[in-house]
């Protein structure tokens, strides 16, 4: 009894600092923000209670808002598989017995590491422009240049280029997933005469499909909260015509520009459900396409 | 053996010039800088500065107003290094008290804490501002840094991860030693988790270093900006003259972040490699 009451002790006392953050940090802030959502809220006034009425305007009488729920889904699918497709492609290349490969991994790890500074975003911003090298580059093939900030569709491709240009840490994590996954399968396949891409379809995307599902839930989760790339690329406006206006952002100018803080956090619920809602698909599908070694196949 | 060769070249040819153009954007933001502003887009298919010019870099240090960037750049290290020390302390006793110790509802704290990885930020950000300005903690680094005492989720699963790993004998001999709870964690396990603890601290770097949102959100007067909220306000500035510091210090900006990189390559590497920690 008493080495149990000792261990309880010891136990609390190191966890101690996560618990009371968990409280002060994130409890009471999602107790708050879950109130908040049913209210009219400007930070100098008390909130007024009006119902659901901030989920009503959002659905029915806000065409910002509708718009830019679409151009974030625009922006998470088109975003992520096309990250992932890079990510998957790369590692398979660099997945080979040659010395280069150490330096390589580093160069295409790097847009990466610098990509959600600040810094690159006015890079992205200033190669994007009227007269950047995208556009030098595409009169150089032959193609007519594009007014990236004159076009809301093409800003919003823009954003899309900046996030797949980051495929590296994927790529080192799908890197990893390769190298653990037997040579000897591959051996024994070319034996059967197996061709490159019944190896792949076989062999390296079972394999690797535990890794891939960790990826796409983490990147769709995260592609969805994407504000820092949207918020310098546009200036802060979102613009142009609310091309690059992100969830988030749109729901920072909400909150933090117009000081609807009930709406905002109404706002941030809804995101909550279709993260919610976006992870439990791709887990409950996954049961009919990642493999698990322990399972002995699907 | 010929075809190998060429094999090889082909290869080659194909992997490198690819990373080449994923890596030129980069390249000409380093070249542009040293290119006088008004020949920057005149110039830009070039990637040769003709001529060659530093002034860029020290009218871009010169800041705004009453500040210069040493200034920014004082205030992001000093906002970088409180909030690693509180991931460091924190971070390693919680990750200890789940991975070592025994006790009634470890498992129910441990699923809470990896669900709050889960959770977007958006959901606490308008509380967190109110309660941190009923505190009285608007325009401080308090609000970006005092949470950072109290864990981070992310860090605490890597660490747990780590320790995991580490022999139980251990902790068993170091008892017999005399060692009491805090003696194990203090003389065992932190002296054995120094890589994953380099890991927790280069990537608190990166992140705090690149931290955007907080700073707008918690910094309004220009003396604690830090460098990513003042290459924030060269873009809301800009004109046609400043491009050239405004390139000039955003190549100033990732300088600490490729040092970091090539002196800790490894841990970064398989930081990604083994936890999937977003680089």
């Amino acid at each position: 009894m008493q080495t149990h009451m000792k261990q309880n002790l010891w136990g609390y006392l190191f966890i101690g600092p996560f618990i009371i953050g968990f409280l002060a940090f994130t409890i009471i802030p999602i107790v708050a923000s879950f109130y908040f959502s049913f209210t009219s809220y400007n930070l100098f006034n008390p909130p007024e209670w009006i119902g659901l009425d901030n989920f009503k305007e959002m659905f029915t009488s806000d065409p910002r808002y509708l718009h830019s729920l679409k151009i974030t889904f625009i922006y998470v699918f088109a975003g992520v598989p096309l990250r992932l497709l890079f990510a998957l492609a790369v590692a398979m290349l660099l997945n080979t017995a040659s010395r280069a490969v150490g330096l390589y991994r580093t160069l295409y790890y790097l847009p990466s590491l610098i990509g959600g500074s600040v810094a690159v975003a006015i890079m992205w911003r200033n190669i994007f422009g009227d007269e950047g090298i995208v556009n030098l580059a595409l009169m150089t093939m032959g193609i007519d240049p594009v007014r990236w900030f004159g076009n809301p569709t093409a800003a919003l491709w823009m954003l899309i280029f900046l996030s797949v240009w980051q495929f590296g840490s994927s790529m080192l994590i799908f890197l990893a997933g390769l190298k653990s996954i037997p040579q000897s399968y591959y051996e024994a396949a070319s034996v059967d005469g197996a061709s490159f891409f019944q190896k792949f379809y076989n062999i390296t995307i079972p394999m690797l499909s535990p890794v891939i599902l960790f990826n796409a839930v983490m990147q769709t989760i995260a592609a969805f909260m994407t504000f820092v790339p949207a918020y310098i690329i546009s200036k802060g406006t979102g613009g142009p015509l609310d091309g690059t206006l992100l969830y988030s952002l749109y729901l920072f100018k909400q909150g933090f520009e117009f000081f609807h803080m009930g709406y905002a956090s109404a706002m941030a619920w809804v995101m909550l459900v279709i993260i919610g809602i976006l992870t439990s698909i791709i887990f409950f599908s996954s049961k009919y396409w990642v493999h698990y070694e322990s399972e002995g196949g699907r | 053996m010929k075809s190998k060769h060429i094999k090889k070249l082909v290869y080659h040819v194909f992997v490198g010039g690819f990373a080449i153009l994923l890596l030129y954007p980069v390249v000409w933001l380093i070249m542009s800088s040293f290119k006088p502003s008004e020949r920057i887009f005149a110039t830009a298919e070039s990637l040769i500065p003709q001529p060659f010019v530093l002034g860029n870099y020290a009218q871009g240090w010169q800041g705004f107003g009453d500040y210069g960037f040493d200034t920014y750049i004082l205030n992001t290290f000093i906002f970088v290094i409180l909030v690693l020390i509180g991931h460091l302390i924190s971070c390693s006793l919680i990750a200890f008290g789940f991975a070592r110790l025994n006790f009634a509802g470890r498992r129910f704290w441990f699923s809470i804490m990896i669900l709050t990885l889960m959770l977007p930020y958006e959901i606490v950000m308008i509380p967190q501002y109110i309660i941190f300005a009923q505190l009285d903690w608007l325009n401080s680094l308090k609000p970006l840094v005092v949470p950072a005492y109290f864990g981070h989720p992310f860090f605490i699963f890597l660490l747990v991860q780590f320790i995991r790993t580490i022999p139980r004998e251990l902790d068993e001999a170091a008892i017999i030693d005399g060692c009491n709870t805090f003696g194990i964690y203090r003389r065992i396990i932190l002296p054995l988790i120094v890589p994953a603890l380099a890991t927790t601290s280069i990537f608190t770097f990166y992140w705090t270093w690149d931290n955007l949102l907080g700073p707008v959100l918690y910094l309004n007067s220009p003396s604690k900006y830090t460098v990513s909220m003042a290459l924030n306000m060269f873009l809301s500035n800009e004109t046609v003259s400043n491009w050239g510091a405004m390139f000039a210090m955003s190549v100033a900006s990732l300088i600490p972040v490729f040092i970091i990189f090539f002196i800790f390559q490894r841990y970064v590497v398989d930081g990604i490699s083994t936890s999937g920690l977003k680089g």
